[in-house]
């Protein structure tokens, strides 16, 4: 994802055929620049179309490594216990986060039901996994099976990654029942905020070229 | 004396899509596609038949637009009597009751955000196909909303996944989906789609050649 505000250029200089060495194409105007030497916390934007290049973050691998490992314990819990319970006059009914999905599938709406496992389950517990199987040998400097694969996996999923759009889900339903019937909410409720954090904190932290970098340092 | 910006296309480069390493592209792949030395992307130019894709899906979007605010997206029954509603006469259903936050939160996830994406994505091709000379910046900047905006819109569906499941006493109180759902997912999907389509290196391609001495921008 890229931040979409304007800014004020500094750091890129555009190139002319003759003087060629580091460069980068913008992925979003196929200007060729050179990349400068680029101090820790600093970004690159492209100075034509102000597309964020790169930017050096301090202990990337270490810190999307320690988000991305406490997010998949939370991840389990939230997937666990049960998230919200309801309850209207004597009766109660507990759900967890997949009891939705089996519902919308026993109502023959089998493809959504996929479609919102996918979102709000698989991709994020793909990219959460993805990211230690690819970040763990990376800062070990050493070789996985399918190790570049793996990480252009993530990098594609992320758009697929839905767990904050649900959160605003669940914060509407809660708001939508509160006037019918009692909501409480479950451990599993709170396990996934915080893995909503967790899980932008890992991505913000995360700085890929330091990743692909490595990589080509590597015989 | 003109002097051109120097862009991977007009060096005969590639940059990659992944990793933006920067390839000469003769490094042939399986079924010999040109790939990116470092990671193994597929590497294209210009991301092939962009233009027609786009087009394609964001007319599919269109379509599935129509029943997914026609159709009732819920359908709730309590005490035996039940009651339809569509996406829209949601959004007044919040109103009247007075759910105003709920009824802003709904009303720009499932109207305002796939409206706003489908025209921003017809108004870019068109752009793109007409080769306006202005406003490049402004254009790139209308893309990267439409990527970031598009996933929230599946806030409706989700309001329904989790209504479905917690809502299901019997006849006594109980949420259905609704046909317009699937539709409604759909047309979310496709819009996505459609951006990932899009290649805003073509608002670009016209850039005409800058001049000695004057600054790019």
């Amino acid at each position: 994802m890229h931040a979409f505000f304007l800014y004020i250029p500094r750091h890129t200089e555009v190139l002319t055929v003759e003087n060629a060495t580091h460069l980068i194409a913008c992925h979003e105007c196929d200007l060729v620049l050179r990349i400068p030497t680029v101090a820790t916390g600093q970004s690159v934007r492209c100075q034509r179309c102000g597309a964020l290049l790169l930017r050096k973050r301090k202990n990337s691998l270490d810190r999307t490594l320690a988000f991305s490992s406490a997010g998949l314990i939370l991840f389990f819990l939230a997937n666990a216990f049960p998230f919200l319970s309801f309850q209207m006059e004597a009766q109660i009914r507990q759900t967890t986060l997949i009891t939705g999905i089996r519902e919308l599938y026993a109502q023959d709406l089998q493809l959504l039901a996929l479609l919102v496992l996918l979102t709000t389950v698989i991709v994020p517990f793909v990219q959460l996994a993805g990211m230690l199987y690819v970040l763990v040998p990376v800062r070990l400097n050493r070789n996985a099976p399918k190790l570049m694969e793996s990480f252009r996996l993530i990098q594609r999923l992320r758009p697929w990654s839905m767990m904050e759009v649900f959160m605003l889900g669940i914060l509407v339903s809660m708001v939508k029942l509160a006037q019918t019937a009692k909501i409480i909410p479950g451990l599993a409720l709170y396990a996934f905020m915080a893995l909503i954090f967790l899980m932008a904190a890992a991505i913000a932290s995360l700085d890929p070229h330091t990743v692909w970098e490595k990589w080509k340092e590597r015989p | 004396m003109t002097r051109s910006i120097a862009t991977a296309k007009g060096l005969d480069l590639v940059g990659c899509p992944s990793c933006h390493l920067l390839c000469r592209g003769q490094y042939l792949g399986p079924r010999q596609r040109r790939i990116c030395p470092r990671c193994k992307a597929v590497l294209h130019v210009r991301k092939p038949l962009s233009i027609p894709r786009t087009w394609a899906l964001l007319i599919a979007a269109v379509i599935f637009y129509i029943p997914a605010n026609v159709l009732p997206i819920t359908t709730v029954t309590s005490f035996g009597s039940t009651q339809s509603d569509t996406i829209l006469s949601g959004v007044l259903y919040f109103i009247k009751t007075g759910m105003w936050p709920i009824a802003v939160i709904i009303f720009i996830a499932s109207v305002i955000v796939p409206l706003a994406k489908m025209l921003i994505l017809g108004f870019l091709l068109i752009s793109v196909q007409r080769r306006f000379p202005g406003h490049k910046r402004d254009r790139t900047l209308l893309y990267r909303i439409t990527e970031v905006i598009g996933r929230w819109s599946m806030v409706d569906i989700y309001v329904v996944t989790i209504l479905v499941a917690l809502v299901n006493l019997g006849s006594f109180a109980s949420v259905q989906a609704g046909p317009a759902a699937p539709f409604f997912a759909a047309v979310v999907v496709i819009t996505m789609a459609a951006s990932m389509q899009f290649d805003p290196r073509l608002i670009w391609d016209v850039e005409p050649p800058v001049q000695k001495g004057e600054a790019p921008r």
